[in-house]
């Protein structure tokens, strides 16, 4: 295997697979959100949630979009750039991404057409089971993807036959502890970007002066959401560290930027770990705060990455600190959540226009947490693709060379910055413009369902379109 | 063995749903290329907006089956065939998104408009491409590709893409003919001829040169003449094709290549059983372990992909019908 053609196709696959997870973390969120407005409306009847609905299911789409193409490149690049990977583990991998594929992508793909041009075809109840099938996909989606992720985090539930992983008991796989932390903290992660990218919108609305009702059905929607999923989300965020703690020692100790054994274990808050001499530099310490994280004791002996053959150890600079990005994130999302929901319940946030911009531009956190946190567990686990059994250097093809691993880097990496510039670009667009009051007009354009937004909310379309 | 048997159905019935399916909304995207207005453009594009990402995830489905069942030749082909999946991929991903794009740009449309295009071409010719490798057989030693970065590539193969981006073409013309009026129906109607024409031409040619070239499948057709059965059912629908295209019955054309696709098809599955990479790589090697095939069985297999055709069918029927034009609505 040549060397440079494995670090490009890692460096590949961390693009595409980072790439990918925003979208699908935006759109489980929203998918469910949608589920709710729909419900709402149908309940009360009340015009706004309708032009809510409207006007977040054609910034859903878009997002869904660019989640599907990039998930598309997903499934093949495992046999494409890991072929070792793919024979070795495929007796098991396969079967749950054929679960997650037959379950997820079929319930999605299929009613996606209906959310999107169905609503003057199908009676009201079955569109909102479309809605609600659209999100139960993404979510389930996630759980497939959260069992096989987790699997090769720890593996469990296998034999070795012939050089390839054989599946023994499906049930210790799917039920795995492993899977039911992980699982929540990914659909947490989700709900709770949806729920800050809703917040920000109406936000946004309220600080411009424009859409107020629509806008507080998503600041107050949005906050509450938060208010309740980021604790629950910080929650188990310590579950999973628990069992990184207990499966994953190495990926533990370089989260902590633990070189050695302590007991009691201190809690390194910051430092600048050096690899090269193996310690920390200027590191900011809490004692044994590090024993009651990692075992709930005053006295525990935690290890550190010494402990290890350096072959065997993660990279500590990327774990260390994209971990603390992400909680760093996940504190500054519950303060918004808890005060911006308080003051949201009691009518007072519309004055507090400090609050209301804090909000707005909060909405990249949720996205950097995940991304960060994904870093965390994915460059964590090196050296290894299957904990303690497959190398990533043994699991890419072995006849790949480098020259080829580049054209696909470049090519993949020109694409997706094309259609990311412009689905940003498009989805602020969309954002700007605003929902659209709801009138019980003649049903959209089936062709068209975006242009629902478009022409009718976009006067100023021929500025936007100068602006390209 | 049933089990394998079970999964090699599903693999078969996914990739062909996938031929037919996002093979018309290929070739409706090629088609897409030839319109000449705006409103044309509009309603083409709505002949296939609602359905083409349901489409698409029949090819995923039978990557992940592939994967899941026959982990052995997901491994081997996906890395054979790394630089046309990564342009199938590349093109896909730009078709895909021109769906919704191309309705938010302003000045900057024909940029998605040609990436529609462009994508369903390249997306399209790739696949025959890889089909044609896979005919001609691949360079696989001992249960492993060999042939370097291009040992794909040969005359056959990019005369397989050329030929099924005339299939998709012919496929998209037949299912404008269905969903459209007026216009840009009656362009389709002048279309279709030619393109089955194209197509009659490039399957007499792969026939002509695969008996010159004594490629492996020609020996299965000698060995089992019952083959030809499905021959016969292409050359029967050839036939209703012409008289649906010359009486003008819309929904003829369409059922009618979808069945010669389906008989092409067939005849492809059946030339290479046993083989699943001819002829190197037999089914039963390829099989993952029962525990495996069982486990996606008694799930999947069972409940969801009966589901899944029924998700299919349910979208397609609430759709079916000619578009309105979009001309009404400005």
């Amino acid at each position: 295997m040549d060397p440079i053609a494995l670090l490009l196709s890692r460096v590949q696959f961390a693009f595409t697979v980072s790439f990918h997870i925003i979208f699908p973390s935006f759109t489980i969120g929203l998918a469910a959100w949608l589920t709710v407005l729909e419900a709402l409306h149908l309940a009360t009847g009340r015009p706004a949630y309708r032009a809510v609905f409207e006007f977040w299911l054609g910034i859903f789409a878009v997002a869904f979009g660019l989640g599907v193409v990039s998930g598309i490149v997903m499934a093949f690049e495992f046999g494409t750039n890991w072929s070792v990977l793919s024979r070795m583990t495929g007796p098991i991998q396969g079967p749950l991404l054929v679960y997650e594929t037959f379950t997820a992508f079929a319930l999605e793909a299929s009613f996606f057409g209906i959310l999107l041009f169905g609503r003057s075809r199908v009676p009201p109840w079955l569109y909102l089971v479309s809605t609600a099938m659209v999100a139960l996909g993404t979510t389930l989606s996630a759980f497939w993807i959260m069992v096989n992720n987790s699997w090769m985090q720890v593996p469990v539930g296998y034999a070795m036959e012939n050089g390839a992983f054989v599946p023994t008991d499906w049930a210790a796989i799917i039920f795995s502890p492993v899977v039911w932390v992980r699982f929540p903290h990914m659909a947490l992660a989700a709900y709770v970007t949806g729920a800050f990218c809703v917040a920000a919108t109406g936000a946004w609305y309220l600080l411009r002066g424009t859409f107020a009702a629509e806008a507080r059905i998503m600041l107050r929607m949005g906050l509450t959401l938060a208010a309740v999923a980021v604790p629950l989300q910080i929650g188990f965020g310590h579950l999973v560290g628990d069992y990184v703690h207990d499966e994953q020692p190495t990926k533990f100790a370089a989260i902590e930027g633990r070189w050695h054994d302590e007991q009691p274990a201190g809690e390194v808050v910051f430092a600048m770990p050096d690899p090269a001499s193996e310690s920390n530099r200027y590191e900011l310490k809490i004692p044994v705060l590090g024993s009651l994280i990692g075992s709930m004791s005053l006295d525990s002996k935690e290890v550190g990455l010494t402990d290890f053959p350096p072959q065997d150890r993660p990279p500590v600079l990327v774990p260390f600190f994209a971990f603390r990005i992400m909680v760093g994130c996940g504190l500054v999302m519950l303060a918004l959540a808890w005060i911006g929901a308080y003051l949201s319940r009691t009518g007072r946030i519309e004055r507090s226009r400090p609050l209301l911009w804090l909000i707005f531009l909060s909405f990249p956190l949720p996205f950097v947490a995940t991304l960060t946190g994904w870093y965390t567990a994915e460059i964590g686990r090196q050296p290894w693709a299957v904990t303690g059994l497959l190398r990533t250097a043994d699991a890419a093809t072995p006849f790949l060379s480098a020259g080829t691993a580049a054209v696909s880097l470049i090519v993949f990496g020109a694409i997706y910055a094309v259609i990311f510039a412009f689905g940003t670009l498009y989805i602020y667009r969309m954002l700007r413009a605003g929902p659209v009051p709801h009138l019980p007009a003649p049903a959209a354009h089936p062709g068209r369902p975006l242009s629902i937004l478009n022409d009718d909310a976009m006067p100023e379309a021929g500025n936007a379109a100068a602006g390209e | 063995m049933t089990m394998i048997t079970f999964w090699v159905s599903v693999l078969a019935v996914a990739t062909l749903i996938y031929v037919l399916l996002d093979g018309l909304d290929l070739g409706v995207g090629m088609l897409f290329g030839l319109t000449r207005s705006e409103a044309q453009r509009d309603v083409v594009m709505s002949a296939i907006a609602p359905i083409w990402d349901g489409n698409e995830t029949w090819l995923i489905v039978s990557g992940v089956v592939l994967w899941g069942a026959f982990p052995t030749v997901y491994a081997t082909l996906l890395s054979a065939f790394y630089l046309p999946l990564l342009l199938m991929l590349g093109a896909l991903i730009l078709r895909g998104v021109a769906f919704e794009f191309r309705h938010k740009a302003g000045r900057l449309r024909w940029l998605w408009d040609a990436s529609f295009v462009g994508g369903s071409l390249v997306a399209a010719f790739m696949q025959g491409l890889t089909v044609g490798a896979l005919v001609e057989g691949l360079p696989i030693s001992g249960g492993q590709y060999v042939g370097g970065e291009f040992g794909w590539l040969s005359p056959f193969a990019v005369f397989c893409g050329i030929g099924l981006c005339l299939g998709y073409a012919l496929l998209g013309a037949c299912w404008l003919v269905m969903k459209c009026d007026a216009g840009i129906r009656d362009a389709a109607y002048r279309q279709i001829p030619w393109l089955a024409a194209g197509l009659l031409a490039f399957l007499l040619i792969v026939f002509g040169f695969a008996l010159a070239e004594d490629l492996g499948v020609m020996g299965r057709w000698l060995e089992r003449p019952t083959l030809f059965v499905f021959p016969a059912i292409g050359i029967v629908s050839a036939v209703l094709l012409a008289a649906g295209v010359h009486l003008q019955r819309d929904r003829i054309p369409f059922a009618m290549v979808a069945v010669i696709f389906a008989a092409a098809f067939g005849t492809l599955a059946i030339s290479f059983w046993p083989y699943m990479i001819p002829f190197a790589v037999t089914i039963e090697a390829a099989a993952a372990p029962r525990a495996s095939l069982a486990f996606m069985f008694w799930g999947a297999g069972l409940f969801i992909f009966p589901l899944m055709l029924i998700y299919t069918a349910i979208s397609l029927r609430v759709f079916r019908g000619k578009v309105e034009r979009s001309a009404q609505y400005h």
